[in-house]
């Protein structure tokens, strides 16, 4: 399974930067967003993966059970996933206000419209 | 003490406020609180004086040795009283300086100023010193600057910023260098530690960047150039900041490192030289200049020098002349600076050389000008005279340099005698012209001057009220022993004496021929633009070339080349360390998947391929959707619920939001070349192989986490909780989350400002 | 673009989805929820409401405008960390009482429980603040 999830990361990291290398921003939007999965992935993978319980601990136990997967990458990840929703929200807002005050489509002609 | 410095950062917030008043009424209200500090630190002047020093301390960084703690001895407690009396006197002249404009800002920052200077002079702890220290030049750039509709004003505070910010980089340096060769930071334990400092192999590159610090602040040559531009400022902030105490600052930290740093050949060669030489290019220079601001600008140069250069010397007679004269200068030239304000104010010219008789149009401010010219000149009874005869002892009996250190003194006291003579005379007396309206200054103006220059005329008649407590306390703080120190007008005939005499008729001679020496001089004025002020210019300008030439290679403005070089320079960083690498992987067994976990995967990948090469925009949303789903399987499959209900929950708002402006941004225009997309995909499927074999690298080398491990087993028995995900958010690392969600906001806030810029510009 | 059966599915499911919310924050300490999730949740059902029945209904309903949650949210969160500090804890020092109460018997409440509170808030307010601020565009 290590396997298949390294394979999935790579994939998503390769459309993530495909995407991100377009002139239109709406796939450039589409490339953050695939890239943010992409990551997260990558830090629950190289975690070390555990068909495993939920790092809950039973009610009336004191310390976990054994064979728990592990409560750091999630706590780690779980931020992220916030945070990589409020970054896409400003850059598409960002983006779309570009878009009605130039009406330009293309970050190459937006780069000459500035000089 | 921090109590007192609360009080003034406390005073800080509220000018906002309080500048919605009349400035007037706001000067006065403001001024109650350096006059209560003054107050209260003259209660400690019967302990200070009895030789015991007060600490405070609350730890601040204990893991680096960093407190905050204070430290009051005779030193600290004549700098804080000139700091909070002159500052009384300050706001209240500033209030009416500002009569008309509102000055909320600038109370603001005189107040926050005010703060920093005290925190300077009490601070117990080299770090603690250096962020008050930093605190006073930032200050100081907003007050220069506080026309900031000038440009020759905002140029005067960025250049008094560069300078000064410069110096306090090299101080820190110097201050973590101390610490290591000292062995700690607080300035009580250094003080003691002097033998072990200064035979340290650090010593010298400690000391050259702590001297850096103060020579910059101090203005001493070559540094001096920022002072004069700094004349920008209004008057208050000139006669605060740049007479009485922020460029003291660097005499102060000389004087308190003395003990510590002092004596050493190197010392005493580097401070007394650059003294000598800022104390007598300072004095030379102010008489030739015309306005009147620059002029007592460049004669604080030249009292600068003055004490610098006798710390330097660093004898018991030079020192005591050293904290001698830092109460002359303070109190003559907080009083000129000050008069310089209101005839700038109420006649609209600072000219010095051409005649007007303003004695009668402004009584008061004259007379006071008078007593601090003359105190400043040197004569007797007046205190700058005991200031005087003890430079001459000073310079007299310093044990090298032979002759060449009195007559160093000597002229620059003349030149200083014959600036003062033409600061008084000219304006308020000179000339046969009309005589202006007889009219008498509003209170706030004269208060000031008044009270220094009488002052100085007091202190000089009566210098028991100064000698046993203020100066021998300061003194006692730099030589590390107890001195007696006596100070009198009269001390029969000696050589100190004869050279006063001689300072005065030279001096007579010179202001007699002040003009005619002007004029011949008119010709040296090219060399000043080969002067430090020059070279300033210059490195400015190509330190912003410089800045200019790399943006444009580095900030081209072309999104998509930004991310091709970023992306490659990880691929090619990262491949290399795999060729290079230390043994290889093995290949985990492919098949170790169940079939809901394969289709998961699949989902993801098909979900991924359409969202990049679907031609609609619609289906690409709701493919990056199918992604987000899928991953959020995985989650649920592999023991992390929390962390997929976030992931579906932010998934579906993620949708919502992309239907909500689907509409308003730009439709799908096939724009790249077939090239560039088969380039783009190459470097994509290389970053994404190389990502693939970074998870599995890692994987391989296996990592156990010690952290979770604690975590896992304190989440109930500290954290109370049974989610340990949950508590290591909210608990063990809420300050990470709290960072983060500061983050969130910021973007909310974003989205917020742009949305509202849109709906201005409709509205 | 009214639509019935939105209309009437929003009236029910917004106090739901609220009450959900509420639930995933309140057990987010023992049980998977929390104030991320319970927040993205809540922000969740606003917009669905504000889809019905447009954002500025939505916005009504709300207790203050987005970005005033926010800055409650910021201000719950440094508080339970100044809480400690005034107990001479280091910032953010997670501290418990135990209460007890007629109904529920004892109930353990702590710093750590604002915390969360305040994160609610925020997430709530800085997402509420992005769907709001574009849908009141229309």
């Amino acid at each position: 399974m290590n396997v298949l999830l390294a394979i999935v990361t790579g994939g998503l990291f390769g459309a993530g930067v495909f995407m991100l290398l377009r002139r239109n921003p709406f796939r450039l939007i589409v490339g953050l967003a695939l890239l943010a999965n992409a990551i997260n992935l990558l830090i629950f993978t190289a975690a070390g993966l555990t068909r495993a319980r939920p790092p809950l601990i039973p009610t009336g136990a004191e310390i976990p059970p054994e064979n728990m997967a592990d409560p750091l990458p999630q706590a780690l990840i779980l931020t992220a996933i916030v945070i990589s929703f409020g970054l896409l929200a400003f850059t598409i807002v960002l983006f779309s206000r570009t878009f009605e005050t130039l009406k330009v489509n293309d970050f190459a002609e937006m780069k000459e419209r500035d000089e | 003490m921090l109590f007192a410095l609360s009080a003034v950062f406390l005073m800080a917030m509220a000018a906002p406020w309080l500048g919605r008043l009349p400035s007037r009424m706001a000067g006065w209200v403001l001024s109650l609180v350096p006059l209560a500090l003054t107050f209260f630190f003259l209660g400690k002047l019967g302990a200070v004086a009895d030789g015991r020093t007060l600490t405070e301390s609350w730890p601040w960084v204990p893991g680096l040795g960093v407190d905050l703690s204070f430290y009051l001895d005779g030193l600290s407690l004549m700098f804080t009283l000139l700091i909070t009396g002159v500052g009384t006197l300050i706001f209240i002249y500033a209030g009416r300086y500002f009569h008309e404009a509102p000055a909320g800002r600038f109370f603001l920052w005189l107040s926050v100023f005010t703060g920093a200077m005290l925190g300077l002079v009490l601070a117990g702890n080299l770090i603690t010193l250096f962020v008050f220290w930093e605190l006073t030049s930032i200050s100081s750039y907003f007050l220069i600057a506080t026309d900031h509709k000038k440009e020759s004003a905002r140029k005067a505070a960025l250049q008094a910023l560069l300078v000064t910010g410069l110096g306090g980089q090299a101080f820190l340096a110097g201050s973590l260098l101390l610490g290591m060769a000292g062995g700690s930071l607080e300035i009580a334990d250094l003080l003691t530690r002097g033998e072990a400092v200064r035979s340290h192999g650090l010593y010298l590159p400690a000391l050259l960047l702590i001297l850096a610090g103060a020579f910059t602040k101090s203005a001493q040559v070559p540094f001096h150039f920022w002072l004069p531009s700094a004349m920008e400022a209004p008057t208050p902030v000139s006669a605060f900041l740049h007479s009485v105490t922020m460029v003291k600052a660097g005499v102060y930290l000389l004087a308190r490192l003395s003990p510590v740093l002092g004596g050493t050949e190197a010392w005493t060669v580097t401070v007394a030289a650059i003294g000598c030489v800022t104390m007598v290019a300072g004095a030379v220079m102010a008489l030739f200049q015309s306005d009147m601001k620059r002029l007592l600008a460049y004669s604080t140069v030249n009292a600068l020098g003055t004490m610098v250069f006798l710390l330097g010397i660093g004898t018991e007679t030079a020192v005591k002349a050293a904290i001698v004269y830092v109460l002359v200068h303070s109190l003559y030239k907080g009083a000129l600076f000050l008069v310089a304000g209101v005839v700038d104010h109420e006649t609209g010219s600072r000219n010095v050389t051409s005649p007007r008789r303003l004695f009668r149009k402004m009584p008061i401010i004259a007379s006071s000008a008078v007593l601090a010219g003359l105190s400043m000149a040197g004569l007797p009874p007046f205190f700058g005279y005991i200031g005087k005869e003890l430079i001459y002892e000073g310079a007299l009996k310093a044990p090298f340099a032979g002759f060449l250190l009195p007559t160093a003194a000597v002229t620059a006291n003349l030149f200083l005698f014959a600036t003062a003579a033409l600061l008084v005379l000219r304006p308020f007396f000179g000339g046969t012209g009309e005589t202006p309206p007889f009219h008498i200054s509003p209170p706030e103006f004269f208060l000031g001057p008044a009270i220094l220059g009488l002052s100085s005329l007091a202190v000089g008649i009566f210098p028991g009220l100064v000698d046993s407590t203020l100066i021998a306390g300061a003194t006692k703080s730099v030589l590390a022993r107890e001195i007696p120190v006596h100070l009198a007008l009269w001390h029969g005939i000696n050589t100190a004496f004869l050279l006063g005499i001689l300072t005065f008729g030279a001096g007579v001679l010179l202001y007699a021929f002040r003009d005619s020496l002007e004029r011949c001089l008119q010709g040296a004025t090219r060399f000043a633009a080969l002067g430090p002020a020059r070279w300033y210019e210059w490195s400015l300008a190509v330190l912003n070339g410089t800045a200019v030439r790399q943006t444009r290679l580095l900030q081209h403005g072309r999104l998509n080349l930004y991310v091709l070089i970023l992306f490659m320079t990880i691929a090619g960083l990262g491949l290399y360390t795999f060729f290079r690498g230390e043994g290889g992987w093995v290949l985990p067994n492919l098949l170790d998947a169940r079939i809901s976990e394969a289709t998961v995967a699949g989902l993801i990948l098909a979900s991924a391929f359409l969202s990049i090469a679907s031609p609609s925009r619609l289906a690409a949303v709701v493919a990056m959707g199918g992604v987000g789903y899928g991953v959020a399987l995985i989650y649920v499959q592999f023991g992390a619920p929390d962390v997929a209900m976030t992931q579906f929950a932010v998934e579906t708002v993620t949708v919502i939001l992309f239907v909500l402006v689907i509409h308003r941004l730009p439709s799908y225009v096939r724009l790249s070349s077939r090239t560039s997309r088969m380039r783009d995909g190459i470097i994509a499927l290389g970053t994404g192989g190389l990502m693939t074999l970074l998870v599995l690298a890692v994987l391989e080398t296996g990592n156990e986490s010690r952290l979770s491990g604690f975590f896992a087993e304190q989440a109930y028995p500290e954290g109370h909780g049974r989610n340990i995900v949950n508590v290591i958010l909210v608990d063990f690392r809420a300050l990470d989350t709290m960072g983060e969600i500061t983050v969130l906001s910021l973007a909310g806030l974003g989205v917020y400002g742009l949305l509202k810029i849109r709906k201005r510009k409709e509205g | 673009m009214k639509s019935l059966i939105l209309s009437t599915a929003a009236k029910y499911l917004l106090p739901m989805l609220l009450l959900f919310s509420a639930y995933l924050l309140l057990r987010g300490h023992d049980m998977p929820g929390g104030g991320f999730t319970g927040g993205l949740v809540a922000a969740a059902g606003f917009s669905l409401h504000g889809f019905a029945f447009g954002m500025s209904d939505a916005k009504r309903l709300l207790p203050a405008r987005p970005l005033r949650l926010v800055g409650a949210g910021l201000l719950l969160v440094l508080g339970s960390g100044v809480f400690a500090m005034m107990k001479g804890d280091p910032f953010l020092t997670g501290t418990w009482t135990t209460l007890t109460l007629p109904g529920p018997g004892e109930w353990k409440i702590g710093t750590p429980l604002l915390f969360d509170l305040g994160v609610f808030l925020v997430v709530i307010g800085a997402t509420l603040a992005v769907l709001l601020g574009l849908g009141r565009e229309d």
